[in-house]
């Protein structure tokens, strides 16, 4: 790893005054991605600002919702007994990702800022756009079991390895941020973006922004479930995966969320399906119809076109779990 | 609060010496000046870190790049925290961290200042070993015993969290850890046996 200039910071005028400061500064919080990015110099900034000494890790709660500090760790949001009790979504996405220890370091606003897990965009002696525009991107013709199948661009069809950002696009959430000039907030769908021409881009915070929070709405889903699907049963990341949250009253659903992970370069909420399923009863035909609705423009590369015959089984069976 | 900013511009500043030195002087001589700007640069770029390991304070002076796996292994000689993969991964270089399991290959080890760390070297009493030490040598849970000292310290927490209640949920909050020699099944019955006695330890 190539060395860098390392300063802690205490307040987010510290940090995002230290970040403008320098292009190549990155902030670190709980490091699990950035620190494997050095070790394999896919980056290599100059100076790095720990922002752990700032004070976002509080979850507040309260009639309107939850708002969750960028420094809350994975594991503490998993195990706040308010998300277990009114945003199990979250708790059972958070819970799906990674391990034990991981998630004791990993923060919300850092589980956002991961990067791809895209193999070709890990290794510095191959091609690709995300990481070295204008290369070419070998995932195209290659290995691309892992890849998109929603979303994609010419440039890049890597997709956000988060399980967390699955339940939040679905929660409706909202991104909390500061800038040199002060605070605003982002819907959470607009966060993350399509590669288009500009694969470099994850998400769509700018230059010297820092994610303070997240704050979800409180809602009246009474019946959710996360359903991820793997290549072993644990530790690993989604072929794809589903958040599912439901109002259903009787056998009939009023109002419903769905989100998807590992098919896109963003988590890919289905709206189209979600207005479907409004009014309709919690049937196997109902949920046998949404599933071909949200898998309708899906395009594979070869490798992955498994995911949309995959994805179609997924929302079925996570629908399903959902009701039990 | 520390800043590096001035150990950064004399680096900078030895940098440019060289670069100045390469136009005027003989390439043996340049590399040899450069091999000892870097030398020079390093010191500089050494930061005061304050931490507690098993126990035992300790007052060191590391770079920034160097991760907390790393200062245990190569600056404090605590051999047991082994390095597996080096990527979060596998779990081998599993430590508590004011209490809490996290991957010491991640972590760098100026995050840690003033942390409370235990690696496996701290977890027994003196010769009495801790009670998951003795659960995993009676189920033989290990057969290499690479990935033994991660799983312990990791089974210790997954104990500790209320994660092991049952075979399903051991396995699910243990999947950090890998055993290629595949003790697994021997692993569980460690923890399985041990966590009721372990809630009160």
């Amino acid at each position: 790893m190539i060395n860098f200039d390392y300063i802690r910071t205490s307040t987010a005028k510290a940090a995002i005054d230290a970040k403008n400061k320098n292009a190549s500064s990155q902030f670190i919080a709980g490091g699990t991605n950035l620190v494997d990015l050095m070790k394999k110099g896919v980056t290599a900034p100059e100076k790095i600002i720990d922002i752990n000494g700032l004070p976002l890790k509080q979850i507040t709660a309260d009639a309107k919702g939850v708002l969750i500090g960028a420094l809350a760790l994975n594991s503490e949001v998993a195990e706040h007994p308010v998300i277990k009790s009114k945003y199990p979504l979250l708790a059972q996405a958070i819970n799906a990702g990674a391990s034990a220890q991981l998630r004791n370091m990993a923060t919300v606003g850092g589980n956002m800022m991961q990067r791809t897990r895209c193999s070709y965009f890990y290794d510095i002696t191959m091609p690709c756009n995300k990481r070295e525009p204008h290369t070419g991107c070998a995932a195209r013709q290659g290995q691309n079991r892992m890849h998109a199948v929603f979303g994609t661009s010419s440039q890049c069809i890597a997709v956000h390895p988060s399980d967390m950002c699955v339940a939040l696009a679905a929660l409706n959430a909202t991104v909390h941020i500061s800038n040199a000039k002060g605070n605003w907030q982002m819907p959470f769908t607009d966060f993350h973006r399509l590669p288009g021409d500009l694969p470099g881009l994850d998400n769509n915070l700018q230059k010297g922004e820092l994610i303070t929070g997240i704050h979800i709405p409180a809602n009246a889903f009474n019946k959710t479930h996360y359903l991820k699907i793997r290549d072993r049963s644990s530790y690993a990341f989604a072929l794809v995966s589903v958040a599912v949250a439901l109002e259903v009253s009787g056998n009939n659903i009023q109002n419903a969320r769905l989100a998807m992970g590992g098919v896109a370069h963003k988590p890919w909420r289905l709206t189209t399906v979600e207005k479907f399923l409004a009014g309709k009863p919690a049937t196997k035909e109902t949920f046998a119809a949404a599933a071909e609705m949200a898998m309708e423009g899906a395009a594979g590369f070869g490798q992955n076109n498994f995911k949309i015959k995959m994805g179609k089984a997924a929302v079925t069976e996570a629908l399903q779990q959902a009701v039990r | 609060m520390p800043t590096l900013d001035q150990n950064a511009s004399r680096r900078d500043f030895l940098k440019k010496s060289t670069a100045i030195a390469a136009l005027t002087v003989a390439p043996p001589v340049l590399v040899k000046a450069a091999e000892n700007d870097e030398k020079i640069a390093a010191l500089f770029e050494q930061m005061p870190l304050r931490l507690e390991v098993n126990g035992v304070a300790h007052s060191l002076s590391v770079e920034p790049r160097v991760t907390l796996l790393d200062l245990l292994r190569e600056q404090l000689h605590l051999m047991g925290t082994k390095k597996g993969c080096d990527h979060g991964q596998c779990g081998a270089c599993t430590v508590h961290v004011d209490g809490k399991r996290i991957n010491s290959c991640l972590s760098l080890a100026v995050m840690n200042e003033g942390k409370k760390i235990t690696t496996i070297e701290g977890l027994a009493n003196g010769d009495k070993l801790h009670p998951m030490q003795e659960a995993f040598i009676k189920h033989d849970g290990f057969q290499c015993g690479y990935c033994t000292p991660g799983q312990i310290m990791s089974a210790v927490c997954c104990v500790k969290e209320g994660h092991a209640n049952s075979a399903d949920e051991i396995r699910e909050f243990m999947s950090g850890n890998i055993c290629r020699c595949g003790a697994y099944p021997n692993i569980v019955d460690a923890i399985m046996e041990v966590a009721p006695i372990l809630k009160n330890y």
